[in-house]
């Protein structure tokens, strides 16, 4: 295929070349392809018998020392001089442990029973509600606050690792001028000169940076400072705000709105490169109000289109998906936009979309304002007016969409912002630069130079949570304060007011965003709380303001202050062309912000950077992210390691991509349901400071980005290197050999028989097995888990690693297979490489009736407990990994290293005191959250009565925004789990091993489209 | 060629043969027996403490409740170690300048706890929940044994999990009525196995022998 072929931006799909399966290069001649009905990997998919091979190899990297008899010898003689010596370990006798009571007990505080407290947390200048659970002051754990509208009792990934973010040991602890220790009051000298230098020209030298700021009470006091000193200026930049989302409405409108959907009344929804379920304001709740109407019997099933670049959580979740290169969405949507009637809008060839978007067209026609078009953050704000203007001739406005004032204290252009700024700087106009958290100089546009212009700033000041790149080049390091250390306010999606209440002191010298901007104005010496009070008082004039204080800061929202609908003319179509000239076509770049580390703000957060991206599953890594098609015509892709341990990497080719003179390289990875000709790239990788974790981990993708395609870049190309990289991938972990694990029916087939989602399952008798029954009188815990409804999102992941103090084991341990989380989202695909269906499964321990685990444990390490659960007794464990060995589902971890930090001090706080912290060569695994049901036990007795149905949550569940995870009392035949295990979606994972696993699935239902079929 | 071992041999032979199962078993029993002795349980062991506080004086003497200062006993599976606060209630007019109260003084002068030495120490991987078992009927001294004759404390009981299962198999042997939880001079009636029995019928008691009962 010819380089110019490649470059043809219209070319129409080719007939694709046989999906090449990675480098795995010839799938033997004999072998036909046997495509299983659900697969994970490429090489499932092809039916690679190299890879059945591989997948048996239980443990390819110890080949050599399973077969060579002198290392065997050698390997047994050590272990047993270990054994011997680890017996004698134990011989210890406990030391004497202090015990400190309080001088001043507080009031409120029971000592040994954890407070919870209200607070927020702002990411891209909108909050989502927050419930942290503290033990004797320390806060230990993140849950998302019921009572906020913007959370409904969930918390994302971002929430849930909030409170390693607190305890990094990494986080900047002293104020620091050019690496020297300083006081707070020479600060505030400094300062006092260079205002007072600035006074008689009106601060025109005073230039202040901040993210996207949902604070008002923060709002309120920059304004006081530009009031103060009238020619400051203040600028924003923050990458993790929609800019484009908020270009498409004053694009639409003529001013920035905010916008809202209500999926609850959607039942038609069309995403353009949305991920809206999963990530940006509001994702939570959207989420809730998604899943609800998936839910086959509850009410009427919507439907969800989704064309995108990238395969998101929410293409995943789609009854039709259709993979578009950047460049083609927006012709996508003008043809929608047309076939809508929206005023204006000419109908345009859309190539190879044109049949999808006719038939959504109709769909949508067909719902008039029940339905919904979402354009994504990353798309160019014509597409977001156009989907405005969508959404408006379909009349949704007011129904399944409302736009309200921004949430944004002050919405502005940041692109054209900082990019005033770095002119500002470079012309020397710029005396005092103070950057209110950010990194720009590692965030901005590369080829703004900011860090270069940032130099001609005599004086620069620095506010952040970790000494990183920008800190490098600022006079003044000014270590900030956590948001859980720091009073504050912010603006949820809808515009609800929270109190943001800090939960600790600060542990370090910092300072918050408040006691900072104080700094700059008349009055510097003021508290954080000061400010924020101040502020809601002069807001608020009652006589029962200190009573309504109380109440806001313990509900952690104020009632009332959710912005009402605004009324808005129509929307009108932009030009073709209105965002300057087209995409100049080739091969195209996108840019997105990672799912983890978001734009590198998170970079030093292990249990993060841990986390198996959803659909890649990758870990410690950014990739270059490609289809099977280009990887195959690249001749480029990555293949499992047969050497490198227990399935646990992917020896990927190395690339360079290029684009317009600028060129990074990074390991290629392909994923299926990518769009062809193009490949993904995420932000946030190759920082080179800012901690422990960050410096080194992937590369750097902003690299590659000019100030005039920040989202997409086109014309770039994608060379091999010839060098390889491991990639540290789960989705190669655990696997599951072709067995049926997911259902999946359409919706008209399970209208139509209900058991055909359950159909062929083999149920074997309850009383095949060797094994005496198991009375269970008492409660008898069971979860089902709805794979319809489940979003992939990973926030299930980390609460759980938050709750039950697992460790983080670092990327070398993830590629021997040896991560710790208790619960995996194992991902499946059905269908051809181009173009699955992808579905999420979490899995954690199924607490058999009949478990395995349990018979082949030599010292009754893992017993059966009275109400069900399978019982781990570290106290007890070994190591011998019989039970893991012996477990259908591989949902034991082991501590195969000491992974626990077990002398970091700052660490130590956030543990959970009531789960038992793990050693090494101990086995482990979920525990349905044993403490929280004994806790719920034990309160119950206390008042006499039996637990009630919902009063326990494990965290998976109660963090979870889709509502997937339900968690109960199986012998109530009222709890919401007994009504779930009744349903007819409900079956058993391996419920042919007659393990009668407590943890069941609720099949997935796809409401599709029959003119567009399956 | 002549014999390399004597005669007697045999004997010693025979004897250390069948002597071998004695020795294992007692060498067993001993390690049984020492692992039980408060040489590595520290049971009946009078701890040292950095304040010479006596619970003989303050429970029997003067007739304080358990719950002045172990408050959150009923509400929480921690019991409570007085705040300085509680100790100054009184010791600002009672001995006010007693010597040996110094340490207290100054803890509460200065905000820096006292720093006691844990007597009653449960491994971290074992939950024990004060609340549920004061709720059900077992008796302060049931585990703590006559606290109001300790005039330095110590650990009554072994604390190890066979003593757990003691009670959690057969719960009827040890708990007492409701009322009388705190009292520390409360003796079990006679027939303490039938009013056991109606007790835990009452409170609905269970044996719980679940490992996850304690260890998570």
């Amino acid at each position: 295929m010819s380089r110019d072929d490649q470059r043809d931006p219209n070319a129409e799909p080719r007939t694709n070349p046989a999906p090449r399966i990675l480098n795995v290069d010839a799938v033997p001649a004999g072998a036909a392809p046997v495509p299983a009905r659900f697969w994970r990997t490429l090489e499932e998919h092809a039916g690679d018998s190299r890879f059945d091979a591989f997948v048996r190899q239980e443990f390819p990297s110890q080949v050599e020392a399973i077969v060579d008899p002198v290392q065997r010898r050698t390997f047994l003689k050590l272990m047993g001089a270990s054994m011997a010596l680890a017996g004698f370990s134990a011989c210890t006798r406990q030391p004497a442990e202090p015990i400190v009571p309080y001088v001043r007990q507080p009031e409120e505080l029971i000592p040994g029973r954890p407070l919870f407290y209200a607070t927020a947390m702002s990411l891209g200048g909108v909050a989502s509600g927050l419930l942290v659970e503290c033990h004797e002051g320390r806060p230990t754990k993140v849950e998302g606050n019921a009572l906020h509208p913007g959370s409904l009792g969930a918390a994302d990934v971002f929430g849930q690792a909030a409170i390693l973010g607190l305890y990094d040991p990494d986080r900047a602890r002293t104020l620091t001028r050019l690496g020297e220790i300083q006081a707070w009051p020479s600060f505030l000298g400094a300062m006092r000169a260079a205002l007072t230098a600035q006074t008689p020209l009106q601060g025109a030298g005073i230039r202040i940076l901040t993210e996207s700021i949902a604070s008002p009470t923060l709002g309120a006091q920059i304004h006081e400072i530009l009031a103060r000193f009238p020619s400051a200026r203040w600028h924003q930049w923050d990458p993790a705000s929609g800019d484009q989302a908020r270009a498409g409405t004053k694009l639409a409108f003529g001013e920035y709105l905010g916008v809202q959907y209500h999926f609850d009344r959607a039942d038609v929804v069309l995403t353009l490169d949305a991920d809206v379920l999963s990530c940006g304001p509001g994702s939570l709740r959207y989420a809730r109000d998604f899943a609800a109407r998936r839910r086959p019997g509850d009410r009427p099933m919507n439907r969800l289109y989704a064309v995108e670049v990238m395969p998101t959580p929410t293409g995943a979740r789609a009854d039709h998906r259709l993979a578009l290169r950047p460049g083609q969405i927006e012709p996508a949507v003008r043809r929608l936009a047309a076939a809508v009637g929206a005023p204006g809008a000419a109908s345009v060839d859309s190539g190879r979309s044109a049949a999808f978007v006719d038939a959504v067209a109709a769909d949508l026609r067909a719902h008039r304002g029940a339905c919904l078009v979402v354009a994504g953050a990353e798309q160019s704000p014509a597409v977001h007016a156009l989907a405005h203007a969508i959404n408006g001739a379909l009349g949704n406005i007011g129904r399944t969409i409302t736009y309200t004032d921004p949430v944004e204290v002050e919405p502005t252009d940041q692109l054209a912002s900082i990019r005033a700024l770095v002119d500002d700087m470079n012309a020397g106009r710029v005396d005092l630069l103070v950057v209110v958290s950010g990194n720009p100089v590692y965030t901005a546009p590369p080829d703004l130079k900011f860090g270069d212009a940032m130099g001609r700033v005599p004086v620069r000041v620095h506010l952040s949570l970790h000494e990183d790149e920008t800190s490098a080049l600022c006079h003044w390091q000014i270590p900030e304060s956590h948001f859980l250390e720091s009073w504050s306010d912010a603006r949820a999606f809808d515009g609800t007011v929270s109190i943001v209440q800090p939960v600790i002191a600060p542990l370090y010298e910092t300072r918050s965003a408040h006691e900072l901007l104080a700094a700059l104005s008349e009055r510097p010496e003021r508290s954080a709380y000061d400010i924020v009070r101040g502020f809601w008082s002069r807001e608020t004039i009652t006589p029962e303001f200190e009573a309504r204080w109380r109440r806001w800061v313990h509900d952690g929202a104020v009632p009332d202050t959710a912005f009402a609908p605004k009324a808005v003319g129509g929307a009108a179509v932009p030009p073709p062309g209105a965002d300057g000239p087209a995409a100049a076509g080739g091969f195209e770049i996108a840019f997105r912000a990672d799912p983890s580390v978001l734009d590198g703000r998170f970079a030093n957060n292990g249990w993060l950077q841990e986390l198996p991206k959803p659909i890649t599953r990758l870990t410690w890594d950014n990739a270059v992210l490609v289809s099977p098609a280009t990887a195959a015509r690249l001749e480029a892709g990555g293949m499992p390691a047969t050497t490198g341990g227990e399935h646990g990497q992917i020896i990927s080719d190395v690339v360079e991509v290029r684009c317009q003179g600028r060129s990074v390289q990074g390991a290629l990875f392909v994923v299926p349901g990518h769009a062809d000709d193009c490949a993904t790239v995420h932000l946030g990788f190759g920082r080179t400071r800012g901690g422990r974790v960050a410096p080194g981990v992937g590369f750097d993708a902003n690299a590659l980005r000019a100030a005039s395609a920040l989202s997409f870049a086109a014309g770039a190309e994608i060379v091999k290197t010839g060098r390889t990289h491991p990639l540290a991938c789960t989705q190669y972990h655990f696997l599951m050999e072709g067995r049926h694990t997911v259902r999946a029916v359409t919706l008209e087939e399970f209208e139509r028989d209900p058991a055909a989602m359950t159909e062929g399952d083999e149920t074997p008798p309850k009383t095949l097995t060797l094994y005496p029954e198991f009375p269970y009188d008492g409660y008898k815990w069971g979860m089902a888990i709805d794979v319809n409804a489940c979003i992939g999102c990973n926030a299930c992941v980390v609460a759980c690693q938050a709750e039950n103090n697992i460790p983080v084991v670092g990327k070398e341990q993830v590629l021997r297979g040896r991560e710790m989380h208790w619960i995996r989202i194992d991902t499946y695909h059905r269908g051809p490489a181009e173009r699955p269906e992808t579905f999420f499964q979490p899995v954690p321990c199924m607490q058999c009736e009949n478990a395995p685990c349990e018979v082949v444990c030599p010292v009754g390490a893992t017993v059966h407990s009275h109400e069900g659960l399978n019982d781990m007794v570290y106290n007890r464990c070994v190591g011998t990994r019989y039970c893991s060995n012996n477990c259908p589902y591989k949902v034991r971890r082991f501590n195969f290293l000491l992974y626990q930090d077990w002398d970091t001090p700052s660490l130590k706080l956030g543990r959970n005191p009531d789960v038992t912290v793990r050693s090494r060569g101990v086995m482990e695994k979920c525990t349905y959250c044993v403490q929280r049901i004994n806790e719920a036990k034990i309160d119950a007795e206390k008042e006499g009565r039996t637990v009630r149905d919902g009063e326990i949550q494990p965290a998976c569940a109660q963090t979870c925004p889709a509502e997937a995870i339900v968690f109960g009392n199986l012998n109530d035949p009222g709890s919401r789990v007994s009504a779930l295990k009744a349903s007819e979606r409900n079956y058993a994972l391996l419920g042919e091993l007659n393990t009668r696993p407590r943890t069941t699935y609720l099949g997935a239902v796809r409401n599709v489209n029959a003119e567009i079929g399956e | 060629m002549s014999q390399v071992f004597h005669r007697s041999t045999n004997t010693i032979a025979r004897v250390s043969i069948f002597g071998a199962i004695f020795i294992i078993a007692g060498l067993l029993a001993l390690a049984a027996e020492v692992s039980r002795s408060p040489w590595v349980t520290e049971a009946q062991v009078a701890r040292e403490q950095p304040i010479q506080f006596s619970h003989e004086r303050h429970v029997a003497g003067n007739g304080i409740d358990c719950r002045y200062c172990h408050t959150s006993v009923e509400k929480s599976s921690f019991a409570g170690i007085p705040p300085t606060k509680t100790c100054m209630n009184c010791h600002s007019q009672i001995f006010a300048d007693s010597p040996f109260l110094e340490p207290v003084r100054a803890s509460f002068r200065t905000g820096e706890s006292i720093r006691w030495t844990r007597v009653h120490d449960l491994s971290d991987f074992v939950y024990f929940d004060h609340s549920i078992h004061i709720n059900k009927g077992v008796g302060c001294t049931t585990c703590h044994g006559p606290v109001d004759r300790m005039p330095l404390m110590w650990q009554e009981s072994s604390l190890q999990m066979e003593w757990c299962l003691d009670c959690h198999r057969e719960p009827e042997r040890f708990v007492r009525p409701r009322g009388e939880v705190f009292n520390v001079d409360y003796v079990p009636p006679a027939d303490q196995l039938a009013l056991g029995r109606q007790l835990v019928a009452e409170y609905q008691i269970q044996r719980l022998t679940s490992c996850s009962t304690c260890h998570r």
